[in-house]
């Protein structure tokens, strides 16, 4: 009998299925975990137990979400910052997890750090206590985030109960125009999906343009996933994967190469393999996107305005427009490249690898920002990469501070926050209320975009600032 | 865990779409040890100003006291996988949220702690925001028959089969999934040697 056609999600998932209870949830074996700071609770509710971790070998510490960035010393920072450090280090020392701690040279942002040492690899099944565990997908891993207690259940058991979640397929056709990239094609989904359009569905990126991106542009594109509410995103390995890979510190090596590659190749959708839902996008229409209000949906062209609540097709959504300018103190039909801003950051695990850095850094070169900003690259290597390469010279050059690596200002747990009130071009991947920092107003742009907003002192075109 | 089968209390309207993670708990509390309870955290940054005065926020007037029964709009909990947002809720003393959809982690994480994230249609939860708007009053869930009873009115809710029953029954997975201790090992013997360059080094 032959296989009816499957897609990529649904071959990794039956890889990894252990048994299906009578409700219908799959016991998932999990191949890789990463724990960072926040696994504080998840420990704390193993050793409440008294459990052991199953697969210690299975799962990497990475400190990252509280790191300083002004230095590597951890006496910079306030009592409670070290203390949730220092309780990565207890934990995983305790229960015999390898940890990429502040003075590793491997340190850096976790999703970041995976793809770069090679833990992650196409085919496998990857969790992590964070929502970008979406990135991982890029390399056609099926992976996502969890939840503390989900975290303690795979250290506990190296698996997961999980519902199986619908198909979706976003494919982007065509050609993209110069100045666009992965993060005006997920900004573009998600304004026309809504945050939560993609809600209960594994989504799998296909189409000309996803052929074209790079290994890195499609990490940031996976990344996004969740922001329109995917359970995951994912990516059918190819060539270019694959290039990617080899030689990576954790890759398989040697015959086990060889092994690996034969099954990966077997890792794409077949032909008549069915989606319960697929849209197509034409990469031409794409133009660059800017969020203007706080929610990674509120997004819109660069040329366009700021929306009025007068237009709205609804009370609820008149509502939901003027909270949001309200936060964002905008003014209803401002064209939005007349937004100025305060500051910038170039950083996060969505928009901080060497390929961002060098798309920031070709805009800044040889000019001086008219804001201060931050760039903490997405890990210790890609930081020591963009060194060599004098993109830190540029950076510095330009008026921005060039930091160390870590989640810095995408989160701000660290202490580096957007102050109340002010506005930030990022190339984060949240614009919620107080993400950056209490009343901070963050805009979301890809990091050519920010750096063109760091030029000018206000939310920029980049196709006129470039012509 | 405590298992849960039916509710009746005070229900509180929050009438937003997109009540992310960030705002139900923001960042910078969740270094916090659990120890004294991550009630006051709870959208924190709605009740407070930032000189840490009580706003006009619904929570802090006298009718949303004692509630246990929270009613939002679309994409609950949307955002961040922090469980400590679950936490601040529960904490609070909430022990359901009602909702036209939830973040995916969000609500596995509810279900981790006993919350129930009820899924309901849009015009089912307009129709319950303005039913409060009116007032406090009880609101009745029962979780076995999954219904909602409001002012007299009733309201199917969704929620997933495996989670309704570990709801009701108050179970943990840790102690289900051990007890399934041979089959996980079978299934990782045969798994790595049909695998194995996923052996880690
Ligand atoms: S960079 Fe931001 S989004 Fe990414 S893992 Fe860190 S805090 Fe989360």
């Amino acid at each position: 009998m032959t296989q009816l056609p499957r897609t990529l999600f649904d071959k990794i998932w039956d890889a990894h299925e252990i048994l299906r209870n009578e409700s219908g949830q799959s016991l998932l074996w999990i191949d890789r975990h990463f724990v960072h700071e926040g696994s504080f609770h998840a420990f704390n509710k193993l050793n409440d137990r008294g459990l052991k971790v199953a697969h210690p070998e299975r799962t990497t510490g990475i400190a990252d979400h509280y790191v300083p960035t002004r230095g590597r010393s951890i006496k910079v920072v306030t009592d409670k910052v070290r203390s949730v450090i220092e309780q990565l280090e207890h934990n995983t020392r305790a229960h015999g997890v390898s940890l990429f701690g502040l003075d590793d040279p491997r340190q850096g942002i976790v999703h970041v750090v995976g793809p770069e040492q090679g833990i992650t690899q196409p085919g496998l099944v990857m969790v992590c206590g964070d929502s970008h565990t979406s990135t991982h997908g890029a390399l056609g891993a099926l992976a996502f985030g969890i939840g503390a207690s989900e975290v303690a259940h795979v250290l506990a058991t190296q698996t997961l109960w999980q519902t199986k979640p619908k198909r979706l397929r976003i494919k982007v056709e065509g050609r993209l125009r110069p100045g666009v990239g992965a993060k005006d094609i997920a900004l573009a989904w998600i304004s026309r999906l809504g945050a939560d359009g993609a809600r209960g569905y594994a989504i799998e990126y296909a189409g000309e343009v996803i052929r074209d991106l790079s290994v890195e542009a499609r990490l940031t594109l996976c990344n996004l996933s969740i922001e329109g509410g995917g359970r995951c995103g994912m990516i059918a390995p190819d060539e270019k994967t694959l290039a990617y890979l080899k030689s990576r510190p954790l890759a398989p090596g040697g015959k086990d190469w060889e092994r690996a590659v034969e099954y990966w190749r077997t890792l794409n959708t077949d032909e008549g393999a069915r989606f319960d839902r697929e849209i197509t996008l034409r990469g031409e229409e794409i133009a660059p996107q800017v969020t203007w209000g706080v929610s990674p949906e509120e997004a819109l062209p660069i040329d366009a305005r700021v929306p009025d609540p007068a237009l709205a097709s609804s009370q609820a959504e008149a509502a939901r427009i003027r909270d949001s300018l309200d936060y964002m103190g905008l003014i209803p039909g401002q064209p939005l490249t007349e937004v100025t801003v305060d500051s910038v950051f170039i950083g996060s695990c969505t928009n901080a690898r060497i390929e961002d850095l060098r798309a920031a850094a070709e805009v800044l070169k040889g000019r001086r920002c008219k804001v201060p900003g931050i760039v903490s690259p997405g890990s210790t290597l890609v930081k020591q990469q963009a060194e060599e390469e004098g993109l830190d010279r540029i950076f510095t050059e330009a008026g921005l501070e060039w930091r160390e690596s870590g989640c810095s200002m995408c989160v701000g747990m660290n202490g580096d926050q957007v102050a109340s009130g002010e506005r930030c071009a990022s190339t984060t991947n949240r614009n919620f209320k107080g993400r950056q920092g209490p009343g901070a107003r963050t805009h979301l742009m890809s990091p050519a975009m920010v750096a063109a907003a760091a030029l000018t002192g206000h939310l920029t075109d980049l196709r006129e600032l470039t012509r | 865990m405590t298992p849960f089968t039916e509710l009746s209390a005070l229900a509180c309207p929050l009438p937003l779409e997109n009540v992310d993670t960030d705002r139900l708990i923001p960042a910078r509390f969740m270094k916090e040890s659990r120890d004294k309870g991550y009630g006051r955290f709870l959208l924190h940054d709605m009740r407070f100003d930032e000189d840490g005065t009580a706003t006009d926020f619904i929570l802090n007037h006298p009718r949303a006291k004692g509630s246990e029964i929270l009613v939002a709009r679309r994409n609950f909990g949307a955002g961040s996988s922090r469980e400590a947002a679950v936490y601040a809720l529960v904490d609070y003393g909430f022990r359901c949220v009602i909702a036209p959809s939830f973040g995916d982690i969000f609500s596995s994480n509810s279900v981790n702690n006993g919350l129930l994230p009820a899924v309901v249609s849009e015009q089912d939860a307009e129709r319950l925001l303005a039913l409060l708007d009116e007032g406090p009053d009880e609101i009745h869930v029962d979780l076995e028959r999954q219904r909602i009873t409001a002012f007299g009115e009733s309201f199917p809710f969704e929620i997933d089969a495996t989670w309704k029953i570990k709801l009701l029954n108050g179970w943990d997975d840790i102690d289900l999934t051990r007890a399934r201790h041979d089959e996980i090992e079978a299934f990782r013997n045969a798994y790595t040697a049909a695998h194995p360059w996923t052996r880690p080094e």
